[in-house]
């Protein structure tokens, strides 16, 4: 029967996604990783719609899936194209959260089918239902609401009639046992629900504390360690996708949903490291990132004509971009800027990348190559941090706490995060909107120092005032 | 579902975790988020069972609103599946396409 070898299909798209998740790895091959994850899920929607076919019923619901299809796949595609380069970590975390609530949602329609008809027999099967769509609930749920917390923190805030309201960061060491305990409950509904699954009290008990559970996991983590949050957020909505596989008895559902918990699990550690993080420490004890310090000091502004003037004959300038590059949009003037320092006294200009500037990794990546700045000269903050102390000049745009001397005390919310050493440099500009503290906030001694310069304003305006200073030299 | 076909799901359950623990060693941070929204996208594999479930007769029988949660979950999933690849797709081009041009 061919209906029997339908399922070939399953084995196909996973190897697919296998060799995509690999190549997306590498920087040469990740477009053609993403391909690959696209076939990999064409060929998953193909095989199951052929397997749908050869039911006894057939397909019922044709005009209904094809509408879902549909919908779902255009309004994927608008929000994709239309996204600003600044607002992709806000996409990508909301898309995370969809993903978990549509694990949730097939979970929670499979059990609604026996509320809505009779109760199933006791026996293994059903048992494996239960446990299989509390557990994608529990999961899934908790991915939806966590990653539109995420997404709000990543955007600041939210806007409620007009009114901006601060996303807060809050996290009492008293929440921790209170999550474990949320945890607990959970588990305990879905134990409870084995012997009486068509008891809707459990299945809405479920849901609630689930979602509960997302937003006490996220509402303590802010700063820096969002993006690390998101990519666990991720790892979780593979593994709800998993737990509904084991639902259907789907290969295909349990292999990728395993794969992405597993390799985004990876990749959340990996990022940790690379800001010196522990995920344990990220994930439970709170980044102090609501308690902002006070400023106490001042520091004179300096304007685009003396900045310039300490530019001219610069023999090497680094550019250390930050979030106010990327709120400005200023990348198209630093372009600008280094082709004028070339042009006029040959100057060295390199880009130091930290790896969490921005609000996501690889932000400054994707802005400053949108500018047509050549790859080369973006260098990660390990390799370029020794060239620092030889330099003429550093140039900080719209980064603070990705450059706070503070992070080598040893103390507060910075302490141990790898930092710029743009400190080091001969002459530091520092381009920002006023003194005010970073994400993290803590007030930035660099500021005061005397060899700063501070060039108050909006990227966008300062670098233009800049260019226009130095073609004038 | 039988105890075998369990013990075999289980079993790829086991395994795919294993592979997609080797699957990802070192990654440069510059391909972090792109690969972050990459995985992301394949986790809308859940499409598979909202597609499973979405399939009953809308006609008003007794497994409408079942069919209904699984529309939604289909929606979500796509809206998952489609912008996730194309999200990730529009990074690449920004951070791998430049650099082989270069």
């Amino acid at each position: 029967m061919l209906s029997d070898w339908v399922s070939f299909g399953y084995l196909i798209s996973a190897v697919l996604f296998v060799f995509g998740l690999k190549k997306l790895g590498h920087p040469r091959t990740a477009p053609r990783g993403n391909q690959y994850g696209m076939m990999g899920m064409a060929v998953a929607v193909i095989t199951t719609i052929i397997d749908m076919h050869f039911l006894p019923d057939g397909i019922v619901g044709w005009t209904i899936i094809i509408a879902g299809l549909a919908t779902g796949s255009l309004i994927g595609f608008i929000m994709a194209k239309r996204v600003e380069m600044t607002g992709m970590p806000e996409l990508v975390a909301l898309f995370n959260g969809f993903g978990g609530a549509a694990s949730a949602l097939v979970a929670l329609s499979e059990t609604w089918k026996w509320v809505e008809n009779t109760s199933p027999e006791p026996g293994l099967a059903t048992t494996v239902t239960v446990v299989a769509a509390g557990l994608s609930a529990l999961v899934g749920w908790m991915t939806l609401t966590g990653s539109l917390l995420a997404m709000y923190k990543l955007k600041g805030g939210i806007e409620v009639f007009g009114k901006w309201i601060r996303t807060p960061t809050w996290g009492p060491t008293w929440l921790n046992p209170v999550k474990g305990f949320l945890f607990i409950s959970v588990i305990s509904l879905i134990y409870l629900s084995i012997n009486d699954p068509t008891n809707t009290d459990y299945i809405w008990g479920i849901i609630a504390i689930s979602c509960i559970l997302g937003i006490a996991l996220v509402l303590p983590i802010g700063g820096a360690d969002m993006p690390v949050v998101v990519s666990l957020l991720n790892s979780l909505s593979g593994i709800a996708a998993a737990f509904t596989g084991f639902i259907f008895g789907n290969n295909v559902l349990i292999v990728a949903g395993s794969l992405v918990g597993a390799s985004g699990l990876i990749l959340t550690t990996i990022m940790c490291k690379a800001m010196n993080r522990q995920l344990i420490d990220v994930l439970f004890k709170s980044f102090g990132g609501s308690e902002k310090q006070e400023l106490t000091r001042t520091k004179m502004g300096s304007d685009a004509e003396e900045v310039a003037m300490m530019a001219d004959g610069a023999q090497k300038i680094i550019i250390v971009p930050g979030y106010g590059m990327a709120v400005s949009q200023c990348q198209h003037q630093v372009k600008e800027f280094a082709d004028l320092m070339k042009e006029r006294f040959d100057t060295e200009v390199k880009y130091a990348i930290h790896p969490v500037a921005g609000r996501m990794p690889g932000h400054m990546n994707v802005l400053l190559a949108e500018a047509n700045v050549p790859y080369e000269q973006l260098i990660e903050m390990d390799e370029i941090n020794s060239e620092f102390s030889e330099c003429d000049m550093a140039i900080v745009i719209g980064a603070n706490d990705t450059c706070n001397p503070a992070a080598r005390t040893g103390e507060g919310p910075l302490a141990g995060m790898p930092i710029i050493a743009a400190d080091q440099a001969r002459t530091v500009v520092i381009i920002k909107r006023s003194l005010s503290v970073g994400y993290a906030g803590v007030d930035n001694d660099l500021f005061y120092e005397d060899k700063t310069m501070m060039l108050f304003g909006d990227g966008k305006v300062m670098m233009t005032k800049l260019n226009n200073a130095i073609k004038e030299l | 579902m039988t105890p075998e076909l369990l013990i075999g799901s289980i079993t790829l359950f086991v395994l795919s975790i294993f592979l997609g623990v080797e699957l990802i060693t070192k990654v440069p941070a510059m391909l972090h988020t792109p690969l972050m929204s990459g995985a992301n996208a394949i986790s809308g594999i859940s499409v598979v069972g909202a597609l499973l479930g979405a399939n009953v007769a809308y006609d008003g029988g007794n497994t409408v609103v079942s069919g209904i949660l699984a529309f939604v979950a289909l929606v979500l999933a796509m809206i998952n599946v489609v912008g996730g690849f194309a999200v990730t797709d529009r990074m690449l081009k920004m951070i791998a396409g430049k650099k082989r041009g270069a």
